[in-house]
Parts: structure tokens; sequence; C-alpha cells
């Protein structure tokens, strides 16, 4: 571990003038954002994933631009065609373009996983935060429910919810959202309780600030490096769950796209008569280095921002 | 330990209770039934159904009803295939999905935990380095991907095995490597991590020091304490191949219960549902409680309380 931290043994150890004149000089101190940015940057891997997240984005955004085509663009003259030069990544059962589809697809694939995440962080983070605030009993039932929680077969509930009330985005927002929150409830929790034995914290409820104050403004901000890690590490896995109902036919429906539902598209465009490798293979290749690119990530911003998390 | 199982085991019980309680609420408050099918049923038809399976009764009465059905293990009737009991369905084709399910956890584990091991022990060399890389491979392909990517290679292309059906040992090999790779992907990251903390404690430095020989030491000392995090990981571990045997049933046409699961839920077979809800809980919840117990048995510095 080599810790950038100026140290005064460090400097005493050569004591010549130029550095004397420096000790006088006041320090610039490294904040706690600047010396995780320099960390993230140490690791290649997270970098790497970040790089190929933006790359994906970017590539998603900028679909209109970069193909000719329509999302939903029919043409029956050109089905199942192999990649070519015209269609990178060839045609499907309707002769769509499959680069477009996959491009537009990753739009939607990617808001699953933002919106459910953010769902997963208001109730993750807010239960876990009143718990660890609260502590005793509250907590100890709280905390209890959580374990309960573990222990149950989440997805199919959520294959209930949406099998029963409608297959609407919002709804699979909500639901995917609602099943990533317990893990994340644990972390705040866990951290909430050692901040708040601390001096400042007494501090705080001395001078008379409400419990809301001293939650939001005083004791969630130290919680930040976890939460955003967490959060990260969320991601890929409600997008994986997003894939996983879309290619059930229970989630994103036609005529729009998601890489789980290319790739359903794609697993049953396969038969004896003709196999289209290339309408399971490459929206796989999206999905996969997207998953890829995210757990990177959020490796890399744990070891930055917080690594006592590590191994958790 | 007595007191703790005991405790554990009355914990379950309000748990079992919500769960039937709320998918119970859950497809009593979804729009439509059981019996709108595409051909419309005379109204008096539909009443006599209705008054069949008791859905004119209060609510509470159903709920009641229900209950105490499964108080004595009888799912009640299945309201699409209405000349079979749950019972008889879930006895047909969990089995398929409990054989699915062993081997893919089978296959994650035999695969995951030498995997890991090695990697360990040969830690940042190449060996090491291919594995990692492997096994990240692994858990970013998902496995409706590799599902039919199998397929292609393996059926179509080299015509080694068929690409479908249940029953065969040959049947079941490309399912039950779809359902494995990416748990023995992760099973190998935990293993090998577990591992590297065991490594440079006390005790194996003690049993180098006696002079055992290193097999002993790895396989048998390092092994014993490096293997909890996978241990740990085990019921999760479970809970996503029952979740995955639903995709991985699908690809391969397979009739185990995930697939009537899906299929019962978008045809609002209500007590269907539930029966397999209500089974794959138990079954969680049971294992939850057996890791905990295994790992105070592997482990033990861990107390149970």
């Amino acid at each position: 571990m080599s810790e950038p931290f100026r140290t005064e043994a460090h400097v005493l150890g050569s004591p010549t003038d130029a550095l004397e004149a420096r000790l006088m000089e006041p320090v610039a101190g490294v904040g706690f954002w600047k010396d995780a940015w320099r960390r993230f940057l140490k690791s290649r891997m997270a970098v790497t994933g970040g790089v190929i997240l933006i790359l994906v984005i970017l590539l998603t955004l900028f679909a209109p631009l970069l193909t000719p085509y329509a999302n939903d663009q029919q043409d029956l003259a050109h089905q199942l065609q192999g990649p070519s030069f015209t269609h990178p990544f060839g045609t499907d059962l309707t002769g769509r373009d499959l680069l477009t589809r996959t491009l537009y697809g990753g739009r939607l694939s990617l808001a699953v996983g933002l919106v459910a995440t953010a769902v997963s962080l208001l109730i993750g983070v807010t239960w876990g935060a009143v718990a660890g605030y609260k502590g005793g009993t509250t907590d100890n039932v709280m905390m209890r429910v959580v374990d309960l929680l573990y222990s149950l077969p989440f997805m199919f509930f959520v294959i209930l919810l949406v099998a029963y009330f409608g297959r609407h985005l919002v709804l699979l927002f909500l639901a995917l959202g609602a099943v990533q929150w317990l893990t994340m409830s644990r972390i705040v929790r866990g951290q909430m309780l050692q901040l708040r034995g601390q001096e400042f914290v007494t501090a705080i409820t001395a001078l008379g600030a409400s419990h809301r104050r001293i939650i939001l403004r005083h004791l969630l901000p130290n919680l930040l490096g976890p939460i955003i890690v967490y959060a990260t590490l969320t991601v890929p896995a409600v997008m994986l769950e997003e894939a996983f109902l879309s290619f059930l036919g229970l989630g994103v429906q036609p005529p729009n796209s998601s890489w789980g539902l290319l790739a359903a598209e794609g697993a049953s465009a396969i038969t004896a008569i003709h196999t289209a490798w290339w309408l399971i293979l490459f929206p796989g290749i999206a999905l996969g280095a997207t998953l890829f690119a995210l757990n990177f990530l959020g490796d890399g911003l744990r070891d930055a921002l917080d690594p006592r998390l590590r191994n958790r | 330990m007595g007191a703790f199982l005991l405790r554990r085991l009355l914990a379950t019980i309000p748990l079992l209770l919500a769960i039937l309680a709320l998918s119970f609420l859950f497809m009593r408050s979804a729009p439509g039934g059981p019996f709108d099918s595409e051909r419309s049923v005379p109204p008096q038809v539909e009443q006599s159904l209705r008054a069949k399976y008791h859905l004119d009764e209060p609510l509470h009465t159903q709920f009641l009803r229900y209950m105490g059905g499964v108080l004595h293990g009888d799912l009640g009737p299945s309201f699409k295939y209405q000349s079979r009991t749950v019972n008889e369905i879930i006895a047909q084709a969990f089995p398929v999905s409990l054989t699915l399910g062993a081997l893919g956890l089978a296959i994650s584990l035999v695969i995951g935990i030498p995997a890991g091991v090695f990697g360990a022990v040969y830690r940042n060399r190449p060996a090491d380095y291919g594995i990692m890389s492997l096994s990240l491979l692994g858990i970013s392909i998902p496995n409706f991907v590799i599902g039919p990517l199998l397929i292609i290679v393996f059926c179509f292309t080299l015509g080694w095995l068929p690409a479908g059906g249940w029953g065969a040992v040959n049947q079941m090999i490309l399912p039950a490597i779809t359902l494995g790779a990416l748990r023995a992907a992760y099973i190998a990251r935990l293993m090998r991590a577990g591992m590297l903390e065991v490594i440079h404690q006390d005790f194996i430095r003690t049993a180098r020091a006696k002079g055992l020989p290193e097999r002993t030491v790895i396989g048998k000392h390092g092994l014993r304490v490096g293997i909890l995090p996978v241990v740990t990981y085990l019921a999760p571990a479970t809970a996503s191949i029952l979740v995955g045997s639903i995709v991985v049933e699908r690809i391969f046409d397979i009739p185990g219960l995930g697939t009537f699961f899906v299929n019962s839920a978008l045809n609002r077979d209500y007590t269907m549902a539930m029966g397999t809800v209500l089974l794959y809980s138990t079954i969680l919840i049971t294992l939850n409680l057996l890791v905990d117990v295994l790992y105070a048995a592997l482990d033990p510095r861990v107390e149970l309380r």
C-alpha cells in the first residue's frame, strides 16, 4: 500500500535547506475524493471498466447517428442475413438491422438498471439509516426483517407481480428495485452504527439538531463512499434481472427492445434448419461487456472509496 | 445448538405465514381470473366453476380454507389443469427441476472449488490469471446466452448432443453446464479469496512446521476454513439456481417446475403459482438454516446463538 500522504518522517529524513523551506509552506491537504480518484486511476481494471461503460453509453445515446435504419424498420427482402458490410450484426427474422436494435436495446437495458437501482437505493438507504440510527429494539426488529427477507426467492414474487399486474415498464422498475435493497440496507446500517457513537454526533445532538437533520446532513454524507460502491454493483445485478424477465417474455415488450429481449428472439431463432448465431451472439456480447464493465467499475470504486468493504 | 435450532424454526413460522398471505393477496388483487380464457364461458358455467373452487366465498374464508389445506400438505386443485391437483403436478415436475438443479450445483462446486484453490496456491502466476479471467468471463455472460450458444456448437454444428428434452443422460449435459457455469465462476472467485486469507494464518504455518505434506496442509487444514465463504454462498447459489433453472428449462425444453411456474403465473393458475412459491421458499429457508449449522461445524470459532 503506497499511500500518497506526505508524512513528517519522510520529510525530516533528508533535512536540506530546500526541504526546510518547503516545510514552511502550507501543505495542500489531499482530500478524500482526490485521494480516492488517485487510487481509482491506479486500478487498471476499474479504469478499463469505466471507459467501456462510457463508450457503451455514448454508443446507445448516439444510436440514431450511427445507423441509417430505424429501430423497428422491417425489410422482408433481407431476412436472417449474416453479418455483412451493410448489416454489421446481421438481420433478424423480419429483416430488421440487429446493430440498430442492439444499440436502441441498450438504452432500455441501461435505463432499467439505473432507475431500478435508484429505487433500491431509496429503500435500502432509508431502511438501513433508520435502523442504524435508532438502534436498540427498532434496529433489532428491522434487521430481523431483512434477515428473513434474505431467504425468500424474490424473483418468483417479481414474476408473479409482473404476470398478474401487466408488463408496464414502471412496474418493472419498482419491482426490480424493491428486490435489491437488502444488502444496501445492511451496509448502511452497519456504518451508521459506527458513526452514531462518534463525538461529532453527540455535539450536533447537543446543539439541538433534529434527527432528520443529523441523518441527512451529517451522517449520510459520511456514507457516500460505500453507498456509491454498492449502487454501482447493483446496476449490473438489476440489468441481469431485467434481461432474465425479458427473456421469459415478462419484461420489456416488443416493438421496444432490450438486450434480454433480443437474446430471447435470438434463442428462439435457433433451429435445426438455420442457426442464426449472430442473433444471440451480438446482444449477448453487448450485455456481457456492459455487465463486465460495471462489475469492474464497482470493484475498483470499492478499493478506491472504501478499502474496508473488500471481500464483503 | 438445540435452542438455536428451535428459535430459528419458530422464526420461520411467521415468515411462511407472511409468504402465504402476501401471495394470496397478490393473486386476489390482480385483475382477471383463471377462468377468463379466449373462449367465453356461459355465466352459469363460470358461476358453478367459481363455486366449485370456492371463489365466491369471502376472502378471509378462502384464505383460511387454503391455509388449512396447506397445513395438511394439500396445495389445492390446479385451476388450469382441472383434473389434477397442484400436489400431483409438483410431484411430477419437481424431480426434474431437482435433478437439473443438483447437477448444476454439483458442476459449479466440482469446477469452482478446485479452480479457486488452484488459483490461490499459484496466485499471480499465469495459471491464476487464466483461471480468474475465465471466471470473470463466466460471471459476465448470462445463462440464456451461454445455453443457445452451446446448442449451436454442440447440437447443430458438431451434432454431438441433443438440443432438448429430458430423460437420457446426454440430454442433461448441456442444461447442467448452462446452469452451473455462472455459479462455478463465482465459487472459484470466492474460494480463491477465502484460501488466500487462510494461507497466511498461524495454524497453516503450524501445519507446515509439523512437516505435513503440502497436499494435506492445503487440502485438509486450509480447505476447511477457506471454504467458509463458499458455504455461506450455498444458500444464495441455490436460490439463483432455482431462478436460473426457469430459463434453462425454457431453452432446452425441459418439463420442470420452472416452466409450470411461469405458465401458471401467466394463466392465473393461482394455486399452482402459490404452491411453487411456497415450496421454493421452504427449501430456501431450510437451506439457510442448514448453512448456519454447517458453518459452525466447520469453523470451531463460530458459535450459534
